[in-house]
């Protein structure tokens, strides 16, 4: 029978050689956590600190998927999974990007304020 | 009847049910926050200004509160790593201190959210603070949910060690999946609300 990381003899002998990883994998999370305040406290225009902290994010988790949820060994149908995910993720984000593009903001028509308007008729 | 393929793998998958499982709901997770996390962006975009979030929020607090979930993700992940060496009684240690930790979490969150209330910062308030409430609000529901799940492994569910401990591991390593998405979440969350 086989297991899905089960407790195999085989598999239980690499366990230290995990909890050595974890605790890297913690070390090197807690150092990010302090980059990514310090970095906010260097008041950076907005384009830039926005793309520096999500940069550092996405690092924190790609740590955390890959050694904490195990994605560096999983099997392919997880990856395909994924993928299809990250697709639509993609898609969900890019959408207000395109609104933006289309200038609906741009296009916005205020009501010249100089201007008064006709008073409400009364239907009786 | 028994549940199958809890411990065994399916050969079309080469997966348990449980793994392919909660991997397909942390998918549609990914699609709740992302809709909120588009929302965030066309609302910021959209506005004439937005604030620095440090101007209305506390970041030392939030900062506390990275290190506490970051923190739990490896307490989790070492109460998975004991049953696999079969070490109950180490697994209990770390999965009590991941609950603990999710329960500090709480209480942070619980403290700024009244000091908040108490300066008369509600979610009607602005677009800022409602996209605040909304996204921190929704991953504590998460916080809570991945809490009671790891209480009932802690205690009740862990009867299962005793007759199948594989299965057990398994759960809990699936329980643990949730626990570091949810962290995950928050990675992202932390430097969009607090520091941008």
């Amino acid at each position: 029978m086989t297991t899905d990381h089960a407790v195999t003899s085989d598999h239980a002998a690499d366990i230290d050689k995990h909890v050595r990883v974890y605790i890297t994998v913690f070390v090197a999370l807690m150092v990010l956590t302090i980059v990514t305040v310090a970095i906010s406290y260097l008041h950076l225009p907005v384009p830039i600190a926005v793309s520096v902290a999500l940069l550092v994010a996405t690092v924190k988790g790609t740590l955390v998927a890959c050694y904490f949820m195990h994605l560096i060994s999983e099997k392919k149908l997880i990856y395909a999974v994924l993928v299809l995910t990250a697709l639509f993720f993609i898609a969900l984000l890019a959408l207000p990007a395109i609104t933006h593009s289309n200038g609906y903001w741009i296009h916005e028509e205020h009501p010249p304020t100089d201007v008064q308007t006709a008073p409400a008729t009364s239907p009786h | 009847m028994d549940i199958p393929y809890t411990v065994e793998v399916r050969r079309d998958t080469g997966l348990t049910n449980g793994k392919i499982g909660i991997w397909l709901f942390l998918a549609s997770e990914v699609m709740l926050f992302g809709a909120l996390f588009a929302s965030y962006i066309l609302i910021r975009t959209g506005a004439p200004s937005w604030p620095r979030g440090d101007t209305i929020l506390n970041v030392p607090l939030a900062t506390f509160n990275t290190i506490v979930l970051i923190s739990s993700s490896v307490t989790m992940v070492m109460a998975w790593a004991s049953l696999m060496r079969h070490r109950f009684g180490t697994f209990r240690i770390y999965m009590g201190a991941t609950i603990l930790l999710g329960f500090v979490f709480l209480i942070v969150k619980y403290f700024e959210y009244t000091h908040k209330f108490h300066d008369g910062l509600y979610p009607s308030t602005n677009n800022f603070l409602a996209i605040y409430f909304t996204l921190t609000g929704l991953h504590m529901l998460h916080v809570m949910g991945g809490m009671a799940v790891n209480a009932y492994f802690w205690g009740p569910g862990a009867k299962l060690w005793k007759t199948n401990p594989t299965w057990f591991t398994n759960r809990v390593e699936h329980s643990g999946l949730f626990w570091h998405f949810v962290d995950l979440v928050w990675i992202f969350l932390f430097p969009t609300l607090y520091l941008l």
